[in-house]
């Protein structure tokens, strides 16, 4: 069970045709992901997360390349795809028009589960989910919060063995990101159910993802956990201050012999980048001491996957999702290229 | 091991008639909730008898019984024409918000996303053609019981077709909304006057007429009329049922192949 994989995806493009101009959304994407897992796909709006998603969901079909999903070819057997997954997508997915519970209900339908099956289910998730006092209200009157949550009953109503989660925490306010990732967390703890997500804060995919994937342009360009890649690619970095210029340039033979790394001289700081520094650091304070070129403040910081993105690409993370506004232009510009060529 | 025991093993393969009924069901939820909108979506063809009915009457030489009985049938194709041409705009909304995607990540037949959602149309409109009916009999309207069954069977194929028709265009249009109704009303107003439901065309110029016969609705029309007169061995019942059945075959094509490009 442990090493059954549910996720096999092989030479995985799409290619969109955006006003006869080619865009290569995705390019030779290679994954596998095995049963129980939980998996985050990071990267920058536009990377090519939710079109990956998409084709994985059977939404879009792949411009070249195989998918096998839930032990379906998601191209070939598209329905065995869709009963066994669940999916939640950027959008809200109860009509407005909608109550609460009727659409859990109309849900359950779709899936082929039994009325009384259904009924039961509904309310269960209702509970749990802090919905209950609203299954009667209007979707249109909800909070996004709570329409939020809503998305996650909807998903989760036929017990999907592999839920995939396209950005679930965009728009919320902190207390509702916590309150969902908890909800997912639990979900994965009772039911073993394989979690994909994805999502441009990198805070989520350090804390609750065992595995991140980095997209960027189209193309996987790393596949770890959160601390092999932060290993690997950025290493700690301690900064150390003295009193002058030359107690800084007299320490740095010091501090290169004791940490092995390369000490670059900013002024009256040194700059030391290296893999465990917090072991480090106190052993160089006290070589320091003992030389009489003890350092007036020191700090250590630990990299962010931030760092990551940039060791990576050469460009932050957040100066892509910091920004919301152009954020949103580029998801708007996704999305429409999505149309386009479903129109074309 | 123990991680599956929870998942279902879901039974039954994807069925169109099935899944067709779960679309209509979902679809009619909200009506059943809030029966008020359906009591309201009754004033538009009332207005329209009331206000423009007299009219008729008014500058025909013909009494008010033999008036009615060649614009009711009109008017009941009229509610078909404009209730199902709207089907498109509902669909719009839910595809800017995800639950047009949702249904699409579901294990629905295709099919049955656009013909549960034609039906939903078709449920409201049965009512309003029974009370409209009703309520112009005292007016010297006279109905043939088998007539009027048949013709709203033949207001249901018709409906499904246009209804069709509708959501085509809003999945073609989905990224410019504007643009459904853009073509909505430009195809709905010529295509419900050149049917001859509100006035007859036989006293209007020949292009008219000529254009009439190239429009579907028009053979509905004079269907539904022979039909609620009781001329039910009519030809005009035949070319109507032909009519509505060309049209609904075309429109659940492009529709169907439409939602499958845009899966």
């Amino acid at each position: 069970m442990t090493n059954e994989t549910i996720i096999t995806a092989r030479g995985l493009t799409k290619k969109f045709t955006v006003k006869r101009e080619r865009v290569d959304a995705v390019t030779g994407l290679d994954l596998d992901v095995q049963r129980g897992e939980l998996v985050a796909f990071l990267g920058p709006n536009g990377a090519g997360k939710s079109t990956s998603l998409r084709m994985l969901t059977t939404l879009l079909p792949p411009t070249s390349g195989t998918a096998c999903v839930a032990g379906y070819d998601v191209r070939r057997e598209p329905n065995e795809v869709r009963r066994r997954i669940g999916y939640i997508g950027q959008g809200n997915s109860a009509g407005h028009y909608q109550r609460v519970r009727d659409e859990l209900l109309s849900q359950g339908a779709f899936y082929g589960m039994g009325r009384a099956q259904t009924r039961r289910r509904a309310d269960e998730l209702l509970e749990s989910l802090d919905l209950a006092p609203l299954a009667k209200r209007g979707v249109l009157s909800l909070s996004g919060g709570q329409k939020r949550r809503l998305d996650i009953a909807l998903g989760l109503l036929h017990s999907p063995e592999l839920l995939f989660l396209d950005e679930p925490s965009t728009g919320l306010d902190p207390q509702s990101r916590e309150n969902l990732w908890q909800h997912i967390l639990d979900l994965r703890r009772t039911h073993g159910t394989t979690i994909f997500v994805t999502t441009h804060y990198l805070d989520e995919a350090d804390r609750f993802a065992e595995r991140v994937m980095v997209m960027d342009h189209g193309r996987l360009i790393a596949d770890d956990t959160a601390s092999g890649l932060k290993t690997t690619l950025a290493g700690d970095v301690i900064t150390l201050g003295f009193d002058s210029a030359g107690d800084a340039a007299a320490a740095r033979p010091i501090a290169a012999t004791v940490t092995g790394a390369s000490v670059s001289v900013n002024g009256q700081q040194l700059e030391i980048t290296l893999d465990h520094g917090d072991r480090v650091l106190p052993r160089l304070l006290r070589e320091l001491d003992t030389a009489d070129t003890a350092a007036a403040t020191a700090g250590l910081r630990q990299p962010t996957l931030d760092d990551v993105f940039l060791a990576l690409t050469g460009r932050s993370l957040r100066d892509d999702s910091g920004a919301s506004e152009t954020a949103a232009g580029k998801a708007a510009q996704e999305e429409s290229a999505l149309k386009e060529e479903v129109s074309a | 091991m123990t991680t599956t025991a929870t998942h279902n093993t879901l039974p039954v393969r994807s069925n169109a008639v099935r899944d067709s009924w779960n679309v209509l069901v979902r679809e009619l939820r909200p009506v059943v909730r809030d029966p008020f909108s359906l009591i309201f979506s009754l004033l538009q063809p009332l207005v329209f008898l009331g206000l423009f009915g007299p009219l008729l009457i008014g500058g025909s030489d013909a009494p008010a019984g033999e008036v009615l009985q060649w614009f009711v049938p009109g008017i009941l194709v009229m509610i078909a024409l404009f209730g199902t041409g709207v089907t498109g705009s509902n669909l719009l909304m839910e595809m800017q918000t995800g639950s047009h995607e949702r249904t699409l990540v579901a294990p629905i037949a295709r099919p049955a996303l656009l013909i549960g959602r034609a039906l939903k149309e078709m449920a409201p409109i049965m009512v309003q053609a029974g009370v409209i009916a009703l309520a112009t009999i005292p007016f010297g309207f006279s109905v043939n019981p088998l007539g009027m069954l048949l013709g709203l069977v033949l207001i249901a194929i018709f409906g499904m077709g246009f209804g069709a028709l509708s959501y085509t265009l809003a999945l073609v249009s989905r990224s410019r909304d504007w643009m459904f109704w853009a073509v909505q009303q430009a195809t709905i107003f010529p295509l419900m006057i050149l049917s001859g439901m509100l006035l007859p065309l036989e006293d209007g110029p020949r292009w008219m007429q000529v254009a009439a016969a190239f429009n579907p609705i028009s053979y509905v029309v004079a269907a539904e009329r022979a039909l609620f007169a009781g001329e039910l061995s009519s030809p005009d019942v035949l070319w109507g049922f032909l009519a509505a059945a060309v049209l609904a075959a075309i429109g659940l094509a492009v529709g169907i192949r439409s939602i499958k490009r845009s899966d």
